[in-house]
């Protein structure tokens, strides 16, 4: 059945990306609409407020020099959809999912709604499997696991984009299961964007990857589609045909400015910072479609990247996004600034489902202890650090100074790994050697039976 | 059920099934003092911020402080009878977390499946807002009918901030003229009432029964920042603090509580039950660990500014034996199979071996061993693995700290032996202590 198209002439008003219409009946929330002024190119817009007498209408297209009185305005009767399929892999699309590779548009296997739908918590199925990043201060501080939403907490100048796309270059399905790539530029620049994907062609990865693409000079409002767009694909592909979907999205701080810049235009009353105070909501629901169902082959595995403005971990942007996801991975400028790759912040960064993912079986049997036991001396060291700072390294005790030595070495040896890939026996490894420079009295956190197990591996021939 | 078995004569249908509107409290006949604990397995919170069953406490913290580990681990291990854990506008992984893992888990205090006395109350964050601001009083609700019928129940709502922002967006909608922060004025008027729902009572109706309602409420500041709206209004009636601080998390010192601010207004009226439920100096050893952990606060500030090897050696020990204390004591890793859950005789113990451990060596100090000299590494290894003991072994682990306390202490007599004796106290004699009592007993009435 078509969809009821209805058409009006003229619209009250416009003011900024918004335009007003009067009388309009029967107006759903999301409606896509077209707009046509003679002698102009095609607009389209979306229904972001059905009022009783005005609806307001969100134009994608630049709006200046559109004249309200002289347009056609037609209400399309479709809310917003996206067409799905294995078929859309290695191809690129925008963030509405019209075609950006100069192909015909895929006919896909089904059309769905991109608003998704909330995932029933009793359906979850509880995330578990251990993902390899190759990454040390990832695999044995903050662990990822498949189904989970872990975001990179970067700052202007950071290299979170490289670190998302080291993580893609290494995270595959470990027991060769099928699995996808999806990649949402969301109003970054169109270098990051190569940044990104170069780094992916060389991987070979792109057969087994759909790119969603609104860069910065793209509409604003479809930044808020993108996301939306991209996990549709990514529920199907995960919970209709069985893969292991892993989902980048950069940079959720572009999402959350479009958030804001809309919310304005709708003379919204403000929260912190002027972003709306549905901002938590908003970002849930891109958020919470991260996971596994029950019963069903795949999962969809999310790696937002945001930039803190001004390194603020307090924003209300990253603030925000702490509070949903399932831990984050925080960058440091101290440490960029010392060269180390990935320059991660092990104390501030948090994997929530790290215990499920690791020990016998699945890492080692030690991990837990081990990964206290490194954080326990390296949170000395660095309190020893902020110490030496004030007060000169004359006033340090014995062991804060050992501890001190300890961090220092901590981020040369095993934070910082530039491009090289570990693998979780390798991280292991280089944490052990460091712990072994350390009194066994200074090992609190590791108990005498993993301490003798070490022992008896290590005198191993 | 909700068939009708019968009729009274004005024409009331009676059934099995009760129907209450939500946000109107449930009536009791009288309200009761709390003077017996809320129980919760936790150290910190048993020793030095105890609730009182019928109490509220209110658990602040910006993300990943530990609010969700805080209130899962009261679900499971706490004294209660009953536990509502109302979901409110969180993640869906946690929900599935609760419910794969509660039916597992054994209720120390019945033996049957900690599942049995849930009741969960879900509404995730990205489940429609309205429902999220009724979760709440749903759950309250459901928790003042097993109040009513004489049981002991706690509340778990994780987290009132959702609950406040859908009050928010719902107001914002409405366009009623927002307070600070954009919340409705009548906020701090709302909250107030529902922690007012907490309480111990007589119920109504008979055979007489007295229920309780603990209500402990986690809370998301905006920023971790404590001056919002929403911990400004929850301090205005909760009967404790439980506040979470981010530097402790990101260290990995969970439960990330911080006791400086954190208080409550049920010690007093806990204290007997206390002393008599886990030992007789239960009051002065908590004002003994609290006071060692102030008095650790004051010279880190003191060595902040010029360094810790500059401080006196009483000072140096205090700041040894304070670790010891958070270490040992008050941490507690909610992921050990034997530390998740400390039952009151062994937060007793622990307590207990760390202030002697800190008392004999501060008494090898006055009688002139020098700080250098003073070998606490023995105690102190001790008495951090001992929380990890498993049940069987844990007398065993407090013997091997008992011992290597008394070396501490023959090694300060020894010096005395030699210097004049005046500078001693007398050693402080341990009294008889009960070991792992079984948790408290169940009230007569359940
Ligand atoms: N007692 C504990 N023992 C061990 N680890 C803990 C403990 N408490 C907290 N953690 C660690 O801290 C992490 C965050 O805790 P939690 O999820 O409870 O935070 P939260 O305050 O609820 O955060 P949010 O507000 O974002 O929901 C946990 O995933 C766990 O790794
Ligand atoms: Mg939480």
């Amino acid at each position: 059945m078509k969809p009821l198209q209805r058409t009006y002439r003229g619209a009250r008003a416009a003011s900024g990306p918004l335009l007003y219409l009067e009388g309009a009946r029967n107006v759903c929330l999301g409606e896509w609409v077209a707009i046509e002024v003679p002698g102009q190119p095609a607009r389209r817009g979306q229904v972001i407020d059905a009022g009783e007498r005005v609806t307001v209408i969100q134009v994608l297209e630049e709006t200046l020099g559109l004249p309200p009185a002289r347009a056609e305005v037609t209400l399309t009767g479709e809310t917003a959809t996206t067409v799905v399929g294995r078929e859309l892999l290695g191809r690129a699309f925008t963030g509405t999912g019209s075609p950006a590779d100069g192909l015909p548009g895929p006919v896909g296997e089904a059309i769905r709604p991109i608003w998704g739908a909330p995932m029933n918590p009793s359906r979850r199925q509880r995330p578990s499997d251990f993902i390899e990043t190759g990454v040390s201060a990832i695999d044995g501080m903050n662990t990822l696991v498949r189904g989970q939403k872990l975001p990179v907490f970067s700052g202007s100048g950071l290299p979170g984009l490289e670190l998302a796309s080291q993580i893609v270059e290494n995270a595959r399905a470990p027991r060769g299961e099928a699995f996808a790539v999806i990649f949402v530029a969301i109003g970054i620049t169109a270098r990051e964007t190569h940044a990104f994907l170069d780094r992916f062609e060389r991987s070979g990865a792109m057969e087994r990857s759909i790119l969603y693409l609104n860069e910065a000079r793209d509409p604003t409002i479809e930044r808020l589609l993108a996301p939306r767009v991209a996990l549709t694909q990514a529920e199907f592909l995960a919970f209709e045909a069985g893969m292991h979907v892993l989902v980048v999205m950069a940079d959720i701080t572009h999402y959350c400015e479009a958030l804001r810049e809309i919310a304005t235009a709708r003379e919204e009353i403000p929260g912190r910072r002027g972003y709306p105070g549905y901002m938590y909501t908003d970002l849930a629901g891109i958020f919470e479609r991260a996971g596994i169902i029950a019963g069903r082959e795949g999962s969809v595995t999310q790696i937002p990247i945001l930039t803190m403005p001004d390194d603020d971990i307090t924003h209300p942007i990253p603030d925000l996004t702490g509070y949903i996801t399932e831990g984050q991975l925080v960058l440091s400028r101290d440490l960029h600034r010392r060269g180390v790759f990935p320059p991660l912040d092990v104390l501030p960064s948090l994997s929530r489902l790290m215990n499920a993912g690791i020990g016998p079986g699945k890492t080692a049997p030690e991990h837990r202890e081990w990964a206290n036991q490194l954080y326990a001396v390296y949170t000395r060291g660095r309190e020893a650090r902020t110490m030496v700072s004030i007060v000169g390294e004359a006033g340090l005790g014995e062991s804060d100074r050992r501890a001190l030595e300890f961090a220092e070495r901590f981020e040369r040896e095993f934070v910082d790994q530039g491009e090289r890939r570990r693998s979780i026996e390798e991280t292991l490894e280089v944490g052990w050697a460091l712990l072994e420079t350390l009194p066994r009295e200074d090992l609190l956190r590791i108990s005498d039976q993993v301490w003798e197990a070490r022992r008896a591996r290590r005198e191993a021939p | 059920m909700d068939q009708a078995f019968g009729r009274l004569v004005d024409g009331t249908e009676l059934s099995l099934v009760q129907h209450w509107p939500v946000r109107r409290p449930r009536p009791v006949a009288e309200r009761l003092p709390g003077d017996r604990p809320l129980v919760t397995g936790q150290r910190v919170f048993d020793l030095l911020f105890p609730v009182a069953e019928g109490g509220s406490v209110a658990v602040p913290g910006g993300f990943g402080t530990g609010k969700t580990v805080i209130e899962q681990s009261l679900a499971k291990f706490a004294a209660a009878q009953i536990v509502v854990y109302v979901g409110c506008g969180e993640r869906g992984n946690e929900m599935a977390e609760v419910l794969t893992e509660f039916p597992r888990l054994t209720d120390p205090h019945t033996g049957r499946s900690v599942m049995d006395r849930t009741v969960l109350v879900v509404n995730t964050s990205n489940m429609p807002v309205a429902a999220r601001e009724a979760s709440v009083y749903l759950g309250i609700t459901v928790a003042e009918f097993y109040r009513d019928m004489g049981y002991t129940v706690a509340v778990m709502a994780d987290s009132l901030s959702r609950w406040a922002e859908a009050l928010r967006e719902i107001g914002a909608r409405l366009q009623e003229m927002p307070g600070e922060e954009g919340y409705p004025t009548y906020l701090g008027n709302r909250m107030g009432k529902f922690y007012e729902r907490s309480g111990r009572v007589v119920a109504q109706g008979r055979p007489e029964r007295t229920g309780a309602l603990t209500f402990i409420s986690a809370i998301s500041p905006p920023g971790g920042d404590f001056s919002e709206p929403v911990t400004q209004a929850s301090l205005r009636v909760a009967g404790a603090l439980w506040a979470l601080d981010a530097t402790l998390a990101h260290q990995r010192q969970f439960p990330a509580v911080d006791w400086e601010t954190s208080y409550t207004l049920y010690a007093d009226a806990t204290a007997p039950w206390f002393a008599d439920a886990a030992g007789k100096d239960w009051t002065h050893l908590r004002r003994d660990i609290l006071e060692l952990l102030q008095r650790e606060r004051e010279l880190r500030e003191i060595a902040g500014l010029i360094g810790a090897e500059a401080l006196q050696d009483a000072d140096r020990l205090v700041l040894e034996a304070a670790a010891v204390v958070r270490e040992a004591v008050l941490g507690q890793n909610a992921y050990d199979p034997n530390d998740a859950v400390s039952p009151l005789g062994k937060t007793y113990r622990l307590a207990f071996l760390a202030r002697s451990l800190y008392e004999s060596a501060r008494d090898a100090l006055r009688a002139g061993v020098p700080f250098e000299a003073l070998d606490l590494g023995p105690a102190r290894h001790t008495l951090v693995v001992a929380r990890y003991a498993p049940p069987e072994e844990l007398e065993a682990a407090f013997a091997r700290v008992e011992a290597a306390i008394d070396a501490l202490r023959a090694a300060g007599s020894e010096v005395t032996a030699e210097a004049p004796p005046s500078a001693r106290e007398p050693p402080f004699a341990p009294e008889p202590l009960p070991v792992l009592e079984s948790p408290p007993e169940r009230r007569a009435d359940a």
